[in-house]
This record gives C-alpha cells, structure tokens and sequence, in this order.
C-alpha cells in the first residue's frame, strides 16, 4: 500500500512511522525540512520538501494513484484543497483531510470529503469524560463514494 | 446586485470601490483588523472584518442573499474554500475566484467554481503577445476547457496556400477566423492561407499539439525567428 502525508506534525510524523512500521510504501511531504525532525531515524519512507496543494509537486513526488491520501497540515483550507487535488487530479484511492472549524468540516462531509475535526473529537472526548453528551458534530466521516454534482 | 467580495488586498479594495461607484449594494470582508479599518475610512462602513472562510462570519456577512461572491485573497487555497462554501452552503449563484497558480485553474473549474480570475495568466499572455514566436498564443480560456488560439502562420508552415477543408483539425477543434494585415474576417471555404496570417482557433486545451502541427508546423523544430 502506499500511503502519501502532507504536513509532517506530531500527528504525520506518527501516522508515518507507523505505516512505515508496517512495511508500507510511505511518502511525507511538509514546506518546512524541519519539520521531518520528527520522524524516526530510521524511517525508511520518502520525506520531501514542497507544497502539498501543488499537482505539479505531488506528481513530481509519485503520489500519483496512492491508496491513501492524508492532509493533516495546519492550515484547514491547505488541506481541503490538497485532499480534492488528489481524488481529481492524482486518483488516489481514499483522501482525508483534517478540518479544524467543525462547520466547514461538516460542509466538506456532506461533499463527499472525508475529514477528520480535532476541536470536535478533544470537545467529545472531554464531555464525555465529565458525563455530559456528545456536540453532535461529525468528528470522522467515511467518505461517501464520490459524485460530481455537474457535467 | 449584491456583491459580497473577500478579501481586501488591492484587488478586492479597487474591486469593492469600482462596484460601489457603479451603484451595486457591496460587503467586503478582510480579516485583517488593521486593514479593515484603514479600507473603512476610504470606502465607509461596507467592511466586515472577519475570516471569509468560515461558514458562521460568511453566513454574517450576508452570504445567504449574495448574488455574487468574488474571492480574491491571495491563497488559492482559501479562494477555492470560499466559493465552494457559498456555492454548497449558501446556495449563491455565481462564484468568482482569484487564481494565482495557473494549475488551478481546471481543478477550481471542475470543483465548480463558475469564474476565474487569474493574474499570472493574464501576464503571461501579455508577454506572450510581445515576443514574435511562432507558438501558439493563448487568447482566452473559455468554460470546460475551451480556449480561443491564435496560430501565425510561417513561410514554411503547412497550412500555407491551403483553404480550411484542406486542414486536418483534431476533433473537438475548429477553425473561425483570419486575421490578414490587421482585418479579421471569418475563415470561409475558398479562403487561402497565407505566411503571416493568424488563423483564429477555438478548441480544447489538449488538442494543441496537433493544431500547433497542421497549421504551424512540426513542434521540435528550432524556431527560425527568435
């Protein structure tokens, strides 16, 4: 399987290890170098400096018809843009993006994105710790198998 | 028309301004405080100054009743968010986005973005128009990935001292117009080319290369002129 991470946080950089554990073919792509910091020494994937909303540079990077895509950067709409450029663009086969603001994360859902909302998922987690109930908002949402609404 | 315009860089601030002088109801929306404030002295109390790509601000700013929304931030990235909030969440008809890579452009298209604005092409088309190569000159991009194409013929082009049904053109492409010592008149059957005509093309962008050979001449040849 080949996995491709744009953004090589915490949460790449362990997502990366450990695919990367598991013997699977792994590319991380981050604008910072430093960022690569923090994968294990002895990654054996690929670690590339560039822009991860950039077709030219995933291509350039073999993303091309990855089984699966994860946008994990910081920036909500980098990610909504990388994860659409590869299911349009590179074919891949599943694409996440993580989407901190939970109302655009649910208006990605309902286009058929799959995203994934830390603000809804640590609020969860708290309330449901403390015995209150969930926010009711989506935190991770299976893709639905994608449609284009036009042509 | 109510305009609703993100973004307050030059662009969205001579945008808002021209809109505004032509009499349209306009909400310009600029994260920036600083800036917002510096936009709300010159223009007046028309400025919201929050993010434009969150749904609750945009919802504020008066997106559900927009006829038009206009993105043109810097980002690319929060110019496509933009459109495709107003055109899924708040059902606006007509979206316009700023595009600054030209890459873009055809995902921002196909993501249903109904217009597109995009400043590098526009340079390099300028620029293309000024140097004397014998490529072919991109005139305009059209929707699904039409473009007009503008073709000067060379003295040893092929297409010279033939009429347009001589002229193999790739599917999807057609020939319209001629353009002779700066008359345009349309291509009609018993037209002859000549060296020095530009003939007008409209076609998909992938049908370039053959085009570039039926009417130009093969494409890895040296030009003779630089």
């Amino acid at each position: 399987m080949k996995y491709v991470i744009v953004g090589c946080g915490r949460v790449g950089a362990a997502l990366a290890e450990a695919f990367d554990h598991a013997g699977h073919d792994v590319l991380v792509v981050d604008t910072s170098t430093r960022a690569f910091d923090r994968l294990p020494v002895e990654f054996k994937g690929q670690a590339l400096r560039g822009d991860g909303t950039d077709e030219d540079v995933l291509r350039r990077a073999g993303a091309e018809g990855a089984d699966v895509f994860l946008a994990l950067t910081e920036g909500d709409n980098r990610n909504v843009m990388a994860a659409q450029v590869a299911m349009e663009k590179l074919a891949v086969g599943k694409a996440v993006a993580k989407i901190n603001d939970p109302v655009r994360a649910a208006a990605y859902a309902d286009l058929g994105i799959a995203t994934l909302c830390r603000t809804t998922m640590q609020a969860d987690a708290v309330l449901g710790f403390l015995g209150f109930g969930s926010t009711g908002m989506p935190a991770v949402i299976a893709a639905v198998p994608h449609v284009h609404q036009e042509d | 028309m109510f305009v609703l315009v993100v973004g307050g860089g030059k662009v969205g601030y001579y945008l808002t301004k021209e809109l505004i002088e032509s009499g349209h109801e306009v909400v310009l929306m600029e994260k920036d405080r600083i800036r917002a404030a510096q936009i709300v002295d010159e223009l007046g109390s028309i400025v919201v100054a929050q993010d434009g790509c969150e749904g609750k601000f945009l919802r504020m700013a008066g997106a559900n009743r927009a006829d038009i929304v206009a993105a043109v931030t810097g980002d690319d990235e929060d110019n496509l968010v933009i459109c495709q909030m107003s055109k899924h969440h708040f059902d606006v008809p007509r979206t316009i986005a700023r595009v600054n890579n030209p890459k873009n452009e055809d995902l921002f298209r196909h993501l249903g973005v109904d217009e597109l604005i995009s400043p590098t092409r526009m340079a390099l088309g300028s620029i293309e128009q000024d140097i004397p190569v014998h490529e072919l000159l991109h005139l305009a991009a059209l929707e699904n990935e039409l473009e007009i194409i503008e073709a000067q013929l060379q003295a040893d082009s092929p297409a010279v001292g033939k009429s347009p049904s001589d002229i193999v053109v790739p599917e999807g492409c057609s020939l319209f117009a001629v353009v002779r010592d700066g008359v345009a008149t349309p291509l009609r059957p018993d037209t002859i080319l000549r060296e020095g005509d530009k003939v007008i093309a409209i076609g998909r962008a992938d049908c370039e290369v053959a085009l570039h050979e039926q009417l130009i001449g093969s494409i890895d040849e040296e030009p003779a002129t630089a």
